[in-house]
């Protein structure tokens, strides 16, 4: 089998006295959609800080496509296409759309022009093409999910760490959001993504791994997951599974 | 060359200085650790201070210690009345614009100052500004002794203050979690207005201590308020040991470089120490992650 | 700002006045106008740009003044070979510091106190150092040929200092539409983001603190040059630090012109003031320290900013009239 995109070996990272992640172990292969799931406060996001270089781990390694990236700085694993969403979204709060997207255009277009006309493209494949002009302040939070989306994207990467995109908005904006992330995919580019709206993991993801307490307690298929006793408990509390009848109603 | 009696005089007298740099800091350190901004008129509102002691003694005869009864509370109303009224609404709550509206604060004051009074250096004659006290080899400046006793016990005041008032948990919980404490009906506005104020009143009390055996010009301020971040950055910002410990060091520091340097290195030699603090460990020695 | 238009149009402008008038007094302001202008146009580059706010900024205005004096005075260097000295000398103590600065990530307020402490170090050394004359200060000879950078009037300084800041105006124009100034900008708006689309945060800091030092440095390389004289407490003095941020934050942080607004305005204030309350020393800091209160706290945008904005509510409700609704995304 290839050697996956994305390969982390028991990696710990320790904040004071916490353990945040507890020697995680998780592959992720090229060109399908992974899901990272788990409840809150598992060390998902804090493991998507380590993968993108914004955080070292204390302990264990990272690879990507097959080199050793432990530690590097964030921007230089970005030229090397690791793109990654903020939970939060982070725009540049006083450019317009088209001006947020240009940035990471920048990286291949060295002309403001073709950096923009870049941006536009990837504007308008998100849905975003008619408020290129709008500063990023002004914009709702559906729109500001789909900037954060194209924004990664325009960095031309061949992985994107997507932290939790579909938070805050509702059934149709997510509905409306999960085909673009399978087009991500079909354009070639490898997704990780962090996410806790089951219906939409279910639907996008091909394969799914589950963090609680810093480790990776179970992985493979949707369906797989949501049957499993072990991640019930995790998300409802120790007995769960057991009363649940052992089943998991989405 | 340096006989252990000369060394040992310097670090005493070090040490007496060190006290009142530790309460400039410690007004400075209070502010950055309950409203997070550095407060660039600092220096400023110091000489404002002294030539308000000054003036008193010019004026109105009072000797420096009285003047501090009056100018205390004075000065912890204009300190309440400008964050409550200028500094907090001007900032919109933006960090950038504090670091601007305390620095136009600082050249505001310090000009009006020069403008106003001149650049002249002054001082006030007192009879006992020049009365010593023997410890050992050392002669001590009365002054200076009654500096670190004052100090003390301000430092000690404001701990007690801190930790058994209600207004002094209320100033730790704004400065640990503002969210928090908004939620839990406490109004930080004020809370900050108080802070800046207790600020703000330790430099009246520091320009009254220092008057005596001190000069007062617009820019005396200045070079204390250096002295001060050096101390607050060292001895960690918001940390109240921190300012203490780190005002007695930085004294001792700047007498002893003093005696092998001459007087204007020793400052080099505080600013050296200063800058490398910064560029190496901005949270100082004491301090709480930045 | 579309185009190269909005800088030619203040530049012809000022540069016929001198044709217009030969008064000194109005040479002389103009001249302490533009000047200011240069200085603050270096400051605006790190800090309006880049979002760094330099406190210290007479580090670099007064080594280039020092180096264009030192180098002529004690080593009888050719003048305008001593101001490009000068200019690089300045640059070159911008990467230096930046490099310090950014490597060790000083940031905000951290990185306006270290800047702040720079300068007065470099104000105490000059102070007492033989070099730069100690608490005598520096003579540059005079010598009034145009080879040795002196005129027998004050137009051709007149004209060479605007000169400068066109240059300078034209310098930060391209790099605001070129990739280094979207970075830059990029780098103010949210470093992490930055970084996260490859934006090498650190190298770029440091380039602005570079090309920034060198525009400053060169307004002191000019100060020494048309003065004569520098000492410790003009060249590294608090008072340019302050004049360097002033007329940017006035005239409109992070915009072209700004600087030049910002001077021009905070000058005339001064003037005026002092015509009203006499001419004492500090009056014309109390008015700058005054305004910079004012305009952070009423309108932070500043003067460009602030005409920018109107123009664009123009525009906007133009727009909505014409569509009759606003569009929402």
């Amino acid at each position: 089998m290839a050697e996956p995109l994305l390969r982390i070996e028991q990696v710990c990272k320790r904040f004071g006295g916490l353990l945040a992640v507890d020697h995680a172990s998780l592959a992720v292969e090229t060109g399908r959609i992974t899901a990272l799931i788990g409840p809150n406060g598992a060390g998902k996001t804090t493991l998507f800080a380590m993968i993108a270089g914004f955080s070292r781990p204390s302990e264990g390694r990272i690879f990507y496509a097959g080199a050793d990236i432990t530690g590097s700085a964030p921007h230089l694993l970005a030229r090397r296409g690791i793109a990654r969403t903020f939970q939060i979204a982070q725009p540049f709060a006083g450019l317009s759309v088209e001006d947020n997207i240009a940035i990471g255009s920048y990286l291949s277009h060295r002309s403001r022009t073709d950096a923009r006309a870049a941006a536009g493209r990837i504007a308008r494949e998100v849905g975003l093409g008619d408020q290129l002009k709008r500063r990023a302040a002004d914009l709702t939070l559906s729109a500001l999910k789909r900037l954060e989306l194209a924004r990664a994207l325009a960095i031309e990467p061949r992985l994107i760490l997507l932290d939790e995109v579909l938070a805050g908005l509702n059934p149709s904006e997510i509905r409306d959001l999960v085909p673009l992330i399978r087009a991500i995919r079909t354009r070639g580019t490898t997704v990780l993504l962090i996410e806790h709206v089951m219906q939409a993991v279910m639907s996008l993801a091909e394969h799914v791994l589950v963090l609680a307490e810093g480790r990776v307690i179970a992985e493979g298929s949707p369906q797989a997951i949501t049957a499993n006793p072990r991640v019930i408990e995790a998300y409802l509390g120790h007995g769960a599974a057991r009363r649940a009848g052992g089943g998991y109603d989405g | 060359m340096l006989s252990p009696d000369i060394l040992f005089a310097a670090v005493l007298n070090g040490l007496l200085m060190g006290a009142l740099y530790a309460l400039v800091a410690l007004g400075l350190t209070l502010i950055y650790g309950v409203l997070h901004i550095i407060n660039f008129a600092h220096g400023a509102l110091l000489a404002a201070a002294m030539f308000a002691a000054f003036f008193a003694h010019r004026l109105l005869g009072l000797d420096p210690y009285v003047a501090a009864v009056i100018l205390t509370p004075a000065f912890f109303a204009l300190g309440y009345a400008l964050q409550r009224f200028l500094i907090g609404p001007a900032a919109h709550g933006e960090d950038r614009n504090y670091l601007l509206i305390t620095l136009g604060l600082a050249v505001v004051i310090e000009n009006a100052l020069l403008f106003a009074f001149r650049a002249d250096t002054r001082t006030i004659d007192l009879p006992y500004a020049f009365q010593v006290i023997e410890v050992g080899p050392a002669l001590l400046a009365v002054p200076r002794v009654v500096a670190l006793a004052v100090t003390m016990a301000v430092a000690f005041g404001l701990w007690l203050f801190m930790r058994w008032s209600d207004t002094g948990k209320a100033i730790r919980a704004v400065a640990r979690e503002k969210l928090g404490a908004e939620l839990s009906g406490i109004e930080v506005a004020h809370i900050y207005a108080i802070t800046f104020g207790i600020g703000t009143a330790c430099l009246a009390i520091a320009a009254c201590l220092l008057i005596p055996t001190y000069y007062v010009n617009p820019r005396a301020g200045d070079a204390f308020v250096l002295i001060a971040f050096t101390i607050v950055v060292l001895g960690g910002m918001g940390s109240v040991t921190g300012a203490l410990v780190g005002g007695l060091v930085v004294g001792v520091v700047e007498s002893l470089c003093g005696l092998m340097l001459g007087e204007s290195l020793g400052q080099v030699g505080i600013f050296a120490v200063f800058i490398l603090t910064l560029l190496m460990r901005p949270t100082g020695l004491f301090g709480a992650r930045a | 700002m579309r185009g190269a238009a909005p800088i030619l149009l203040p530049v012809a402008l000022l540069a016929i006045v001198p044709v217009l008038t030969a008064s000194n007094a109005v040479l002389n302001f103009l001249v302490a106008a533009l000047l200011m202008a240069l200085v603050g146009q270096g400051w605006n580059l790190l800090g309006g740009y880049g979002g760094q706010y330099s406190f210290g900024h007479a580090a670099f205005f007064g080594t280039g003044a020092y180096a264009t004096a030192i180098l002529q005075v004690r080593y009888g260097v050719n003048a305008w070979l001593a101001f490009v000295a000068g200019t690089l000398a300045a640059a070159l103590l911008g990467t230096i510091i930046g490099a310090l600065c950014f490597r060790s990530g000083l940031k905000g307020s951290y990185f306006a106190l270290i800047t702040l402490a720079f300068a007065e170090v470099l104000r105490i050394v000059a102070s007492v150092a033989p070099i730069t004359g100690a608490g005598v200060g520096l003579l540059i000879r005079l010598d009034l040929r145009p080879e040795a950078f002196q005129f027998q009037s004050r137009a051709p300084f007149y004209w060479i200092v605007l000169a400068l800041l066109a240059v300078s105006l034209a310098a930060v124009r391209m790099i605001e539409s070129s990739r280094f100034g979207a970075w830059l900008i990029a780098v103010r708006e949210n470093e992490d983001a930055a970084s996260a689309l490859g934006v090498d945060v650190m190298r770029i800091k440091i380039a602005a603190m570079t090309v920034s030092a060198a525009i400053t440095g060169a307004g002191g390389c000019f100060y020494a040059q048309y003065f004569l004289f520098i000492d410790a407490g003009i060249a590294y003095g608090p008072w340019i630090s302050v004049e360097a941020l002033v007329a940017p934050i006035i005239g409109g942080i992070g915009t072209v012109l700004g600087p030049l607004y910002g001077a021009l305005a905070v000058k005339t204030l001064g003037e005026l003031t002092k015509l009203l309350a006499g001419d004492a020393p500090g009056l014309d800091l109390v008015v700058y320290g005054s305004l910079l209160i004012a305009v952070v706290a009423f309108a932070p945008r500043g003067i460009a900013g602030t005409l920018l904005d109107w123009r664009e509510r123009l525009r906007g409700r133009r727009a909505i009239a014409a569509t009759g609704e606003r569009s929402h995304g």
